[in-house]
């Protein structure tokens, strides 16, 4: 038997509803039908009640997620598409992300972000949006990049008295697989070395995980080490992972599938420049997706993102320097 | 669709001890924002102060009619219905002033205060965005079996034109939840007029589209008030589903005390229809016989006297020390993300 990313995702939220009165889901779509990627297929029929159709609108949807936690449910929205998520922008940043410092009040709630891109999905369905709400104070950001995380850190998301932005990678949904369903889980905001190494240090999340490994695969046909750091939670973000990692190998290269701007490669850089500039043989490195919006065809697509082959190719120009 | 007010005939008369109690409140508040003003411009209130003056007959009416359980997201304008609804004296001068013994703590300040676990919930200051959060309130109470309860909330005539509210009033309908919406139709929105806010003929023709019951108000007449609001509190109580209450009235202030308010015609003012509200309902309490017009001067007093009292008690009282702040945005402290001190 096998479990995929997305079936993961699902079974997460069977249990939270299993377990907890105080769970329900409300998106659009997500009722009968089961979701637009069918992340809550069936639970409106194991849960009659409790995972509801909303309407087309984001603002609210989070907004009514907000008074419920107040009074003391622990709801889970699904944004059909990250992108969408822009269209609650207020209510995520100006109202959850403020409650707690405001009020003393807490705002449990889950912002399930079905994101990143997959060929085809084009500037409206592919976005990256965890920079942006980890800018915010009062907010949480999380991103699976393994099915084991996207179950567990779902569950241990829903059990958090904050705000929680759940960052799940589209392009994961189908193609990740694991065995079985984790019984153990790190805590959240540790990061994670998925492969160990000597020569350099790749810091990525998400579905960037699995194309710096595979970049790390190329180059031991070189003689390279490689380490891959799974950041795992954007923020919190586990700087002492990284700098121990890059105490271990000199170098850094910080990858990411989000636009360069004020992103979390940079802000992994800056954490390594001011803490760790002394570990560093040499300038630390970052690549990001190209600062356009995400394009339609995948000739332009698969160029657009950071790749195996692209994050190989910057690894030894960084093993050069 | 017809008016909810039209379907209604037989709307409970209004007893003389609802409306010299709610008076009391509208009193309170105007004497409180006074003193507000007052000390602004005294330089002691930083940021700004946003004053009720005229709205008091629609907010108090609305507070008066919610019960301890119920759901109160108030917006600027209204101190009466936030002292109806149990907001004191002393936790708006200590907001105001930012004591840290008010309940923001110094952390939000003025109109920007509540105690949401007691359903007095603090607004933000996008317009609209209280709408849903008292929705999805509701929707809690619903999912516990709770019943009865209402939640209500206030905007102005400008946040008729936010999404916000679009998406509010329309999910609040599909979810048929018990949620008063109580637009104050104050003819300005800062400084812009009706006529380039919206192009309907009144406000409340909008609820056609939502397919919610309207209640239009005279919001200068407390009688009228206490009746309809009453009303709508009472039907979506009852399980009606959302209730829209559209009050006309004239902003008698400007939008903050920073402002003048100049752009108002001053032949709107003199207009019967928008008439101050405290003074109508107090002629009315003096013709009706109800207390003399010592009796109500004395009661003006009792209040100039308490919150001047409460006033000086604040002052003396400490802001918040930035070096016991905590600083700390989320209640999960292990997921703190530390920054060295530059």
């Amino acid at each position: 038997m096998s479990i995929t990313y997305l079936e993961a995702i699902r079974e997460a939220q069977a249990k939270l509803l299993r377990d907890d009165e105080r769970v329900y889901l409300y998106g659009q779509d997500i009722g009968q039908f089961g979701g637009a990627f069918k992340a809550t297929k069936n639970l409106a029929r194991e849960f009659p009640g409790r995972v509801l159709d909303a309407p087309l609108s984001e603002d609210a949807i989070i907004g009514t997620a907000i008074g419920a936690a107040i009074e003391g449910m622990r709801p889970i929205v699904e944004m059909q598409f990250a992108d969408f998520s822009t269209c609650g922008l207020n209510q995520i940043v100006n109202h959850a992300a403020t409650l707690f410092y405001r009020t003393g009040v807490e705002c449990p709630i889950v912002v399930r972000l079905p994101f990143g891109g997959t060929p085809g999905s084009g500037p409206f369905h592919s976005q990256s949006m965890e920079a942006l709400y980890a800018h915010y104070p009062g907010l949480i950001v999380l991103t699976p990049a393994t099915v084991e995380d996207a179950y567990s850190m779902l569950i241990q998301a829903s059990a958090l008295n904050d705000p929680v932005l759940f960052c799940e990678h589209k392009f994961l949904y189908y193609h990740l697989k694991a065995d079985a369903l984790p019984t153990e889980a790190l805590p959240i905001g540790k990061a994670k070395i998925t492969r160990p190494g000597r020569d350099a240090t790749i810091v990525t999340y998400s579905a960037m995980v699995h194309e710096s490994v595979a970049a790390a695969e190329e180059l031991l046909a070189d003689g390279y080490e490689i380490e891959v750091v799974d950041l795992r939670s954007v923020k919190p973000l586990d700087t002492d992972t990284v700098l121990a990692s890059v105490a271990r190998t000199g170098r850094l290269l910080c990858v990411s599938e989000a636009w360069p701007w004020g992103g979390v490669a940079a802000e992994v850089i800056a954490r390594v420049a001011t803490d760790g500039f002394g570990l560093l043989d040499a300038p630390p490195q970052r690549l990001n997706a190209k600062d356009t919006p995400v394009p339609y065809h995948p000739n332009l697509w698969s160029v657009h993102r950071p790749t195996a082959s692209s994050i190989a190719a910057a690894t030894r120009r960084l093993l050069e320097l | 669709m017809p008016a909810a007010d039209e379907l209604s005939p037989a709307l409970k008369k209004v007893s003389k001890e609802l409306y010299l109690k709610t008076y009391r409140v509208m009193l309170q508040a105007r004497v409180l924002e006074e003193k507000l003003a007052s000390m602004y411009r005294g330089g002691l209130i930083v940021g700004g102060v946003f004053l009720g003056k005229g709205q008091e007959a629609v907010s108090a009416s609305l507070g008066i009619h919610l019960r301890k359980g119920d759901i109160f997201a108030p917006l600027i304008r209204d101190q009466a219905g936030r002292m109806a609804f149990g907001d004191t004296v002393l936790d708006t001068l200590r907001t105001y002033l930012g004591s840290q013994h008010g309940s923001m703590r110094g952390r939000d300040g003025n109109i920007h205060r509540g105690k949401p676990k007691e359903g007095y919930y603090a607004m933000i200051s996008h317009l609209g965005a209280m709408i849903p959060a008292v929705v999805g309130a509701l929707m809690a109470r619903r999912f516990r079996g709770e019943k009865g309860v209402v939640g209500a909330t206030c905007v102005g005539d400008g946040a008729t034109s936010t999404g916000a509210f679009h998406e509010g009033l329309n999910i609040a309908a599909v979810e048929k939840v018990p949620l008063v919406l109580v637009v104050a139709n104050n003819q300005f929105a800062y400084s812009t007029p009706s006529s380039r806010q919206y192009a309907c003929e009144d406000l409340a023709n909008k609820a056609i589209g939502y397919g919610v019951p309207v209640w239009r108000v005279d919001g200068t007449d407390l009688e009228d008030c206490l009746q309809k609001i009453g009303g709508a509190v009472a039907a979506a109580r009852e399980g009606q589903g959302p209730q829209l209450v559209v009050a006309k009235l004239l902003r008698l202030v400007g939008h903050g005390e920073h402002d003048d308010g100049s752009y108002v015609d001053k032949v709107l003012k003199t207009l019967p229809e928008n008439r101050d509200c405290l003074l109508a309902a107090r002629e009315f309490i003096e013709s009706e016989g109800w207390m003399t017009a010592a009796e109500l001067d004395a009661l003006r007093e009792e209040f100039v006297e308490e919150i001047e009292v409460t006033a000086a008690r604040v002052q003396r009282e400490p802001g918040p020390d930035a070096a016991e702040e905590d600083w700390l945005a989320i209640s999960e402290t292990q997921l703190i993300d530390r920054y060295p001190e530059a």
